[in-house]
């Protein structure tokens, strides 16, 4: 077969990536100060959409690299240093649960308030044990980063076959490592807004949900590139079509968790389970909750299912750039509400903090490709991704 | 052999070559097929073939079966017995996505395997040239084949070898349509009456089975060991006695154990003081009135005995138990409403004991003293 893995020749990204991402990045620092200081209760909210976004994008693109190891997938091999770039953003977690950590007193009720639920939460719910859960997480989460990406990277130079068995065994740790500590975030972020409120699959449906923005973020950045002639020659449609295929399979599984657990509580309609779903009925809050099934299901699903959208690069993008709208607009209902009851509103505030994550987001990734091969140049199974074909 | 040519064929060692070859054949011919002992990716794009129109079918046949089961339980829900759940509306959307859901993924993919199989494939009808070749024994085994048909209007034996040769192919040899497997093959359609008969004997010994073994087996021997024992059942002839009823009544002019037969029953007066409370206020009897009381009284005369019964209008709401009839009574006239019924009211001797609806006595006049406070209760 014409490919091969030697075919790689690294070329660094054009200037105007950077630019664009400092752009974005200073624009939306700037909005989200000036927010701060017009509407600062609003805006200590919001950042709780921005950390949980960064968060869920960072650890589910590790658990992309993780699964393809675990399964000895070969059809991400030759995208699998760009789902690496992007876990990188866990290395910034710590800086964007700062807002957050420091204004807990006015975000989450049952740091100041008590009564009998909250009084026999209070061994899991209180600040010391909150900041202890965050600390471990990020944690584990930065050592499993370095670990994974430093054997991978060796990779590209020594043409190792034991540091894949190195990372095939990591996998199988961090796999279980990933989806307790995903749960415990997305509860204590999100679930613990509404403290009184409980649901157990929530954080299924927050890693679901993150992993569709996360497959979204890596194909546009892997369509791009690829079509621009930065990754490997060899890299073809088929790969699209697989990245394709994980964002409609994780946006099923999404709609999925989130219909059972709306379903189940509205069934069994339980006083201490439906105030969330009520304070989501409530005025035009319904809007947005019905809206949901047409933003984060209906539109991606047909956008994705014909085998010919996922291997056209433009439709491609366009479904990735919209499941990442999806993917906020879900943040927006989980969140938002608690900040305002009465109903959803929209503003520049928002609009700001999504040019900062996108900010964010391009320019970590464009610093990483700087100092990296786009490609895994080293890894054994590559000449088989690239020959991968449906 | 004095057979038809059906195709010339050629094998290759490595699913690399067969890939190149498909790719060199495709440019010229359109009759060809591919044979590999397992699928080798990229194959239908190196055979230039198109997506497969496989996918409509599972989608309109899921969609369209999808859309029959909700016009089904439509039916069912709104016109032919309306049932309500956990006080949800008849026609409950959300509770019938789960049972959509399962019906389009089962329908769809049901049909989609069966559509293959008889429809693309052909069966019952499994004649083809190829059978029992050295062609079809190697390419189910070690090798990738490739054929190109007589048929296709490019079709020249020599041509098609020579570029069999030109691409390395191994063992070039043609295929020959045998006369006999055709006509045995034509009859095998699912249309003959033979291949209707069998599947209509196949669900009828399905359904059948399942039919018997639901419905009379489990009655039979020894399934039924369970549920036919020699004991008393209600609502069975029972021959021991006379009467052929198994409760028999208690012998005339003796009463149970520990059950004191009430002498008023019916009794329109002449009750009012014949007994006094025979338990003691405490905290216990309260306790056990109260729990009595909110089970059985507390849906018609309202937690607080005011009238207010929960049945919203469907059973008519009591008068009020603090009315100064009802708080002037005797103890022992309300035991006696309480036994006996009064009017529309029905007796509660049968689901209360005796203890019971004294305790119950003492809790209604709890209730009532709450309401209207002697100057000694507020101190
Ligand atoms: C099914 C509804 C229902 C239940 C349950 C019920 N009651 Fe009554 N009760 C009535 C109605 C209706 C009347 C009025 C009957 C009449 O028309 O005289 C009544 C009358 C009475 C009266 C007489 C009040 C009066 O002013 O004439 C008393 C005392 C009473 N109930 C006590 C009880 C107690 C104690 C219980 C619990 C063991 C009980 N009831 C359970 C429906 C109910």
């Amino acid at each position: 077969m014409s490919t091969h893995t030697s075919q790689y020749q690294k070329k660094d990204l054009p200037p105007v990536v950077g630019q664009v991402g400092f752009g974005l990045l200073g624009v939306g620092l700037l909005l989200a100060l000036v927010s701060f200081f017009v509407d600062p209760l609003r805006t200590k909210f919001i950042s709780i959409m921005l950390f949980m976004f960064l968060a869920g994008i960072g650890v589910t693109s590790l658990f992309m690299v993780a699964i393809e190891y675990l399964a000895g997938a070969v059809w991400s091999t030759p995208l699998r240093r760009i789902f690496e770039m992007f876990s990188s953003l866990i290395l910034f977690l710590p800086i964007f649960a700062l807002p957050v950590v420091f204004s807990m007193q006015d975000l989450y009720e049952w740091t100041h308030k008590t009564d009998e639920i909250l009084a026999r939460k209070a061994a899991y719910l209180n600040q010391p044990f909150f900041m202890v859960r965050l600390a471990v997480i990020i944690g584990l989460w930065i050592v499993f980063y370095k670990l994974f990406t430093g054997n991978s990277l060796k990779q590209d130079t020594t043409q190792d076959q034991s540091l894949t068995a190195k990372n095939v065994k990591l996998s199988a740790l961090f796999i279980p490592v990933m989806g307790l500590s995903i749960t415990a975030l997305s509860i204590d972020f999100l679930m613990s807004l509404e403290p009184h409120w409980f649901s157990t699959i929530f954080g299924v449906n927050f890693f679901i949900g993150s992993l569709t923005a996360a497959l979204a973020v890596i194909t546009i950045a892997v369509v791009l590139l690829n079509e621009n002639g930065y990754l490997h020659p060899g890299t073809v449609r088929d790969h699209y079509y697989s990245l394709g295929f994980g964002m409609i399979a994780a946006t099923v599984f999404w709609m999925y968790t989130a219909f059972s657990q709306g379903m189940l509580i509205w069934y069994a309609n339980i006083p201490e389970e439906t105030p969330w779903y009520l304070h989501r009925w409530d005025g035009d809050w319904k809007v947005i909750t019905l809206a949901q099934i047409l933003v984060h299901f209906i539109i991606p699903f047909f956008l994705l299912v014909q085998r010919k959208n996922k291997r056209n690069p433009n439709r491609m993008l366009f479904a990735s750039v919209w499941i990442l709208f999806a993917h906020l607009f879900d943040l927006y209902w989980v969140v938002m509400p608690a900040y305002r009851p009465q109903g959803p509103i929209i503003g520049w505030n928002e609009l700001g903090f999504v040019l900062l994550a996108a900010g964010v987001i391009i320019t970590v990734f464009h610093q990483q490709t700087k100092r990296k091969n786009l490609v895994a140049v080293g890894d054994p199974k590559l000449q088989r991704g690239l020959e991968f074909r449906l | 052999m004095s057979n038809q040519l059906y195709a010339l064929s050629g094998q290759f060692e490595t699913p690399d070559e067969i890939m190149h070859a498909a790719e060199e054949v495709n440019k010229k011919y359109k009759q060809y097929d591919v044979n590999t002992p397992y699928p080798v990716h990229g194959m239908d794009g190196a055979m230039g073939m198109g997506e497969s129109p496989i996918g409509w079918v599972t989608l309109v046949v899921g969609t369209t079966c999808m859309l029959l089961m909700l016009c089904f339980i439509a039916w069912i829900q709104l016109v032919d017995y309306p049932t309500t759940f956990a006080g949800k509306p008849d026609f409950n959307l959300p509770g019938y996505v789960p049972i959509l859901f399962e019906t389009t993924i089962l329908t769809g993919a049901v049909t989609t395997v069966l559509t293959l199989l008889f429809v693309v494939c052909g069966l019952p009808n499994n004649a083809h040239p190829i059978h029992d070749t050295n062609y079809a024994k190697r390419t189910s085994d070690d090798r990738f084949g490739i054929y190109v048909e007589a048929k296709d209007p490019a079709f020249n034996e020599a041509e098609v070898r020579q570029l069999f040769e030109q691409l390395g192919a191994k063992d070039i040899a043609p295929i020959y349509i045998d006369a006999e497997e055709v006509a045995a093959g034509k009859n095998m359609s699912v249309l003959k009456p033979q291949f209707i008969g069998f599947a209509a004997t196949v669900v009828l010994v399905i359904s059948g089975a399942a039919y018997f073994g639901l419905n009379h087996m489990v009655f039979l021997p020894p399934y039924n060991w369970m549920s036919v024992q020699p004991k008393v059942v209600p609502q069975k002839t029972n021959t021991v006695f006379k009467n052929g009823v198994s409760m028999q009544l208690p012998v005339e002019g003796t009463i149970a154990r520990g059950f004191i037969p009430y002498a008023k029953v019916g009794a329109k007066e002449g009750f009012g003081q014949s007994m006094a409370n025979p338990l003691d206020p405490t905290a216990e009897v309260f306790a056990l009135g109260e729990q009595k009381y909110l089970t059985m009284c507390s849906a018609c005369h309202g937690n607080y005995g005011q009238g207010d019964s929960r049945l919203n209008g469907q059973y008519p709401a009591p008068p009020s138990l603090h009315s100064k009839k009802a708080v002037e009574w005797a103890d022992a006239e309300i035991y006696h409403v309480i036994t006996n019924g009064q009017n529309i009211m029905p007796s509660y001797a049968k689901q209360l004991t005796r203890d019971e609806r004294w305790a119950i006595v003492h809790y209604v006049r709890a209730l009532q003293r709450s309401l209207n406070p002697k100057e000694t209760d507020v101190q």
